[in-house]
């Protein structure tokens, strides 16, 4: 049984192919790591999950449930119920990489937001809750009135952090979340991310860090100009690569 | 001074022995036109940034209209150009409006400060970062909930000290008022200037309140961007 499964997607700019047919399947507890250089269509990959881009072709099924889709007449795919999918997004929380907190609300009003306003969650069990991953994150409760500027970079993709946990997702995506950070503030949200991991989270994380692709990831995707080069298990993949791209990729990274 | 306090100092302020006149009129005018502008220019933003150009183009219109023509002559068009036709005579709902001075300056001002509020809002969505949005909708809201939650409040968050401009350029505005025989505090100013010939001082007096009223409002605003503005100040530690 899979919690998501992505099925030969495709996606092009114009004439340009990004994505050559890319399949993912995560099971429960899975942390998949998509590593590859820029340009090889990794975050492309992890955005066309939830449809914040349109693939050309593919399914995608979260919990069991595919998006249902349809072709328009330019041949790229269209969802066919819009509520479905705002549903179905509801269980693929996505960090990204410039935090993307709502910069009008406080912490508290950000991480509550989507269980108030999208599920349903009364306000004060939604409080009740986001204090408790506020926590998780490993921030203190002061910081629950201030407003995301205020905050530093590593705070705020703990708030974001927060904020997807608080929705209760089946998948959390993360896209390259520590590579806009100050590479002193990229431990503290490394270490959250290996917590939740601990806990049997299923998470896909798009990622520049090979420590954590290594040492927390159970399986890990190379991305190469649109396809899969290779994967598998990171003590194989990352230790004994069979492609010349991947050995030139990991030669440079890997010290 | 003295005595033109004590004799016009009723007149200027709320009632002229008729009606209500002077510093009262002018606010009625300012409050009425704000609010009218505000609640209607909400929509016409949203409208106005929308990416179908039949919902874009009319809002479009309307905006261009009313910002390229001095806020003088569309108070006259409004008040004696419309009242000159023979449609709107030959109806009795429409003539009993446009006959009326009041009527058609609050309909003229509220056309004329709704146009720009518009674009100031237009202006303030549009600005809104595009990470929100993805954020807003990869959390699962609709569009409707995209901008009831994230980008209306936001964009007219931003938007208040341009707001603020509009609100007091519009109370210079009302000045015009008097062309439609609406007793504010200019009319107020140059009955009495005409009735005593104390010109610096009918019209001095006019000009205090108006930098009072003007005062008053800046101190509103300034209250409202500390409390709605907050998360875009530099945090004091």
């Amino acid at each position: 049984m899979y919690k998501l499964t992505v099925e030969d997607l495709h996606k092009k700019y114009g004439p340009h192919k990004v994505l050559k047919g890319v399949s993912l399947k995560a099971k429960a507890g899975d942390v998949i790591s998509i590593i590859g250089s820029s340009g090889s269509g990794k975050s492309t990959f992890l955005r066309c999950i939830n449809f914040l881009e349109q693939p050309c072709a593919g399914r995608i099924t979260v919990n069991a449930e595919e998006i249902r889709t349809h072709n328009d007449s330019s041949g790229a795919l269209k969802v066919s119920d819009a509520r479905q999918l705002q549903r179905v997004r509801t269980k693929l929380a996505m960090v990204f990489q410039h935090f993307n907190l709502w910069q009008h609300m406080t912490v508290l009003e950000n991480i509550t937001e989507a269980p108030i306003h999208v599920l349903g969650v009364s306000r004060k069990e939604a409080e009740q809750r986001a204090r408790g991953y506020l926590a998780k994150v490993g921030l203190e409760p002061s910081v629950e009135d201030k407003y995301p500027s205020h905050l530093s970079g590593g705070q705020q993709q703990r708030v974001a952090i927060a904020r997807a946990l608080a929705v209760e997702p089946e998948v959390m995506l993360f896209d390259e979340p520590t590579s806009a950070l100050d590479p002193e503030l990229v431990g503290e949200v490394l270490k959250v991310m290996q917590a939740l991991a601990e806990e049997g989270r299923t998470m896909v994380v798009v990622t520049h860090e090979m420590g954590f692709a290594r040492n927390v990831s159970n399986h890990v995707m190379f991305l190469h100009q649109g396809v899969v080069e290779e994967e598998g298990h990171p003590s194989e993949v990352l230790v004994n690569p069979q492609s010349e791209r991947l050995t030139q990729f990991l030669s440079g990274r890997l010290k | 001074m003295i005595e033109i306090i004590q004799e016009y100092g009723q007149a200027y302020l709320w009632n002229d022995g008729y009606h209500l006149s002077g510093l009262a009129m002018t606010l009625w005018l300012l409050t009425v036109s704000i609010v009218i502008g505000f609640v209607l220019s909400v929509p016409l933003s949203v409208a106005r940034v929308s990416q179908n150009w039949a919902i874009r183009g009319p809002v479009w219109f309307y905006t261009y209209v009313f910002r390229g023509t001095p806020l003088y002559i569309q108070l006259l068009i409004i008040y004696t150009g419309i009242y000159s036709l023979e449609v709107v005579r030959g109806q009795p709902l429409l003539e009993g409006f446009f006959r009326d001075g009041l009527n058609c300056t609050l309909l003229a001002f509220a056309m004329n400060t709704c146009a720009y509020t518009t674009e100031v809002f237009a202006g303030a969505i549009r600005a809104t970062p595009y990470g929100e949005i993805e954020a807003g909708r990869a959390y699962g809201m609709s569009s409707f909930g995209l901008y009831r939650r994230i980008i209306l409040p936001s964009a007219l968050r931003r938007a208040l000290p341009y707001y603020s401009n509009e609100v007091i350029l519009m109370l210079h505005s009302t000045t015009l008022a008097f062309t439609a025989t609406v007793p504010d505090i200019l009319k107020v100013a140059r009955d009495v200037n005409s009735a005593t010939y104390a010109s610096f001082e009918a019209f001095g007096i006019a000009a205090v309140l108006y930098a009072l009223l003007a005062f008053v409002l800046v101190w509103v605003f300034r209250r409202c961007e500390i409390r709605w503005l907050a998360f875009q100040k530099p945090q004091s530690h």
